[in-house]
């Protein structure tokens, strides 16, 4: 396949960046799509030019490292994927590919196609600890939890914190991440301790860290990579009216943040 | 008082406001469409169902603020939210595709404006009489043959209630998701009731300048 690329280029945090064209020849579609970003990398490294810097570990799909916005899309075109396990069978010979970075005022980029995503960390810090018991762990049956209720706390916990919502909400949004993670504790036994003032810390980091607000566009759970329906957004929002309107304290008891 | 200030400061509780007060007008909206469809029972029930809505001033002035007081949280929570979601992209994307948002969910700050400045002509025209040429007080039903006689009139009002159609396709959706009332359901995305809810409450509405522009209400 021969490709053209058309990349975010941004030496330094806070430095203007542009879009560079790059001819893509010779591109086998078996390539995953951080691959064939390797192989251009190595024409780039050979003619002595700066490669295209790009956040990547697993490649497996599941470190949630990789996130490019691909063509306008999060992750790329194909649903239920992330950038890694994309492959250029999913692209023609001949086609164009737009790649940038994730945009959000809360994500500044770090370089070329890398941003930095600690806000997520810090939305994470906000929400703290659960109440577990230590020691041996209790019987499985001590705990009943439903099917259901078991079914949508890992449906949730599923979420990698890759940013794709972010990147696709066109508000900037971070509601499904920090819904996900409210959800997934709040939806089992274990989490009801600290479920309220769960609700009002994270929703509270969120705003903090200058993500915008939810208006049910729908793209972020097209983008996700794991499914994470916008059902979770209901319960973020309920836990967090029915704990304000308890007036529970939002405690940041999690130290740094 | 406190704990409302710091729910009013958060991104979810605009938002949360939003739904109630959208909610609450669309109650007012479905109410005042069947209202109005009585034009097609002639003046005589018009001017009962004016009466009747008259029956005491105190209360009128109650339900008007209430509607006022909802309409100006509406359009104060979205003013603040359209500034907060502006400031957390300042740098856009040389390509952005939308995947599966709604042509109605992308047009509700455009819709919203143009639906303020038609509340603002409506209540001019037919309620305070700011831009009809002849307004007769409990006499609804000339008021509105008289008043929708210019086809740009009709036009104007067929165009926004095709906006309020869109409007609500998503807000009737929306609204009860924001405030989590709606249940957990494999496509989230369908909205059947906010379809209904919208084809039905602007068509009701838009039926009666067409009606009077066709000569069918005289």
């Amino acid at each position: 396949m021969n490709l053209t690329l058309h990349v975010w280029r941004q030496p330094a945090p806070g430095q203007p960046g542009r879009i560079v064209d790059y001819p893509a020849p010779d591109i086998s579609p078996d390539m995953s799509f951080l691959e064939m970003l390797d192989v251009v990398n190595e024409r780039l490294i050979e003619r002595g030019e700066e490669p295209i810097a790009f956040d990547h570990d697993c490649r497996e799909g599941i470190c949630g490292s990789c996130g490019l916005m691909i063509n306008g899309a999060a992750h790329g075109p194909m649903k239920l994927t992330t950038a890694c396990q994309l492959h250029m069978r999913s692209f023609k010979d001949g086609d164009e590919i737009w790649i940038e970075p994730w945009r959000a005022k809360a994500f500044p980029v770090v370089k070329d196609l890398i941003v930095d995503r600690s806000a997520f960390d810090r939305i994470i810090q906000a929400g703290g600890y659960i109440s577990a018991p230590t020691g041996t762990a209790q019987d499985a049956n001590a705990l009943p939890i439903g099917k259901p209720e078991a079914d949508w706390a890992m449906d949730n916990a599923a979420c990698i914190g890759c940013g794709a919502c972010v990147a696709a909400c066109p508000n900037a949004s971070a509601s499904l991440f920090t819904a996900a993670k409210i959800t997934h504790l709040g939806a089992l036994p274990q989490g009801q301790p600290e479920r309220m003032r769960r609700a009002l810390a994270m929703v509270d980091r969120m705003d903090l860290e200058g993500f915008g607000g939810c208006t049910l566009f729908g793209e972020c759970q097209e983008a996700c990579p794991k499914g994470i329906s916008i059902d979770a957004i209901m319960q973020m929002n309920r836990d967090y009216v029915l704990a304000s309107a308890t007036k529970v304290e939002a405690k940041e008891w999690s130290g740094s943040a | 008082m406190r704990w409302l200030l710091k729910f009013w400061d958060s991104t979810v509780g605009k938002k949360v406001v939003m739904g109630v007060t959208g909610i609450g007008l669309m109650a007012f909206l479905l109410v005042h469409m069947a209202g109005n469809l009585q034009m097609f029972l002639g003046a005589d029930a018009m001017r009962r169902y004016a009466e009747l809505l008259r029956t005491s001033e105190e209360l009128l002035w109650v339900a008007r603020l209430g509607l006022i007081g909802m309409a100006v949280l509406h359009i104060v929570a979205a003013l603040q939210l359209t500034a907060i979601n502006a400031k957390a992209r300042p740098e856009g994307y040389a390509r952005k595709v939308p995947q599966v948002s709604t042509l109605a969910s992308r047009t509700m700050r455009l819709g919203g404006i143009l639906l303020a400045a038609f509340i603002v002509y409506h209540l001019g025209h037919l309620t305070l009489g700011w831009f009809h040429p002849a307004l007769v007080h409990l006499q609804p039903y000339g008021n509105v043959i008289i008043g929708f006689r210019s086809p740009l009139v009709v036009a104007f009002y067929v165009v926004a209630m095709f906006f309020l159609g869109l409007h609500l396709f998503h807000g009737a959706w929306a609204g009860f998701r924001t405030l989590g009332l709606a249940k957990r359901s494999a496509e989230p995305l369908q909205r059947a009731f906010a379809l209904w809810f919208a084809v039905i409450v602007s068509a009701g509405f838009a039926l009666i300048p067409i009606a009077v522009y066709l000569g069918i209400l005289a």
